[in-house]
């Protein structure tokens, strides 16, 4: 079983995420991978970026605490996460989770429940860039109402 | 906590009298600070330390008392009532809105 987290400015490449998820990988017969992008979420206001800022050293404690709670749960042979930080334009990719598993329900289920649990446990902070002024993105009740599917 | 007891003066390590306390995201921008040191004498609540915040930046008082502030004491979320000792990182956040 591995885990890779990894908390960045940079982007990253999908294809080259999901060929590490594949490679030299005989046992698993499933690759799950979500990508997040930045969109014009604000009603009314036209975001034109978002910037990320986070708690270095909690973020990747929490992510990898995630990471081992999902492999708890469903057989996860490879999970990878990567979040990044900083100035983010409109469209650009702001996380990756990919997992790998023997079937592909454990897969998507473990991808989805990385997902929920970033969403209302990592440490970062998102503002929005509008042409003239920013603002700090306030919590979603929604986001923690999707927690409660894994609390069961 | 022993970590403190041969601090050079010149360093910029913090003082084993001190709390390193870290504040980001929104609550970071209205304090106009992101990090600070204080000195306590004895252990005390996360609670405790807010007021002794507060009464130092009496400013800051509607920001550090607003309900859905969370908090996390060497990196790991915590609860108001907990105790914070010299040498400790304490952060003050709003709620986090990452993915």
């Amino acid at each position: 079983m591995s885990i890779h987290i990894q908390v960045q400015t940079d982007d990253f490449n999908v294809g080259d995420e999901h060929n590490t998820l594949c490679s030299n990988n005989k046992s698993d017969g499933a690759v799950v991978t979500f990508t997040g992008l930045v969109r014009e979420f604000s009603s009314g206001d036209n975001v034109i970026a978002l910037e990320l800022e986070h708690y270095p050293g909690m973020t990747e404690q929490l992510l990898q605490s995630i990471a081992e709670q999902a492999q708890t749960r469903w057989q996860l042979a490879r999970i990878c996460i990567i979040h990044r930080v900083g100035y983010l334009a409109l469209g650009e990719q702001i996380v990756f989770v990919g997992v790998t598993s023997r079937h592909r329900q454990a897969a998507f289920e473990g991808a989805q429940f990385i997902m929920d649990y970033l969403k209302n446990h990592a440490t970062f902070w998102k503002k929005e860039h509008f042409k003239d002024s920013s603002n700090w993105v306030e919590f979603k009740q929604s986001d923690k109402q999707a927690m409660g599917r894994w609390e069961s | 906590m022993a970590v403190g007891s041969e601090i050079n003066p010149n360093d910029a390590i913090p003082s084993a009298q001190n709390v390193e306390i870290l504040f980001f995201g929104q609550l970071k921008e209205r304090l106009k600070c992101s990090k600070l040191s204080l000195e306590i004498t004895q252990p005390l609540t996360i609670s405790e330390l807010k007021l002794r915040l507060v009464s130092q930046y009496p400013d800051w008082q509607p920001w550090l008392e607003e309900r859905e502030l969370l908090a996390a004491l060497n990196q790991t979320m915590s609860s108001s009532d907990e105790i914070v000792k010299a040498g400790d990182e304490l952060a003050f956040f709003p709620p986090v809105t990452g993915g």
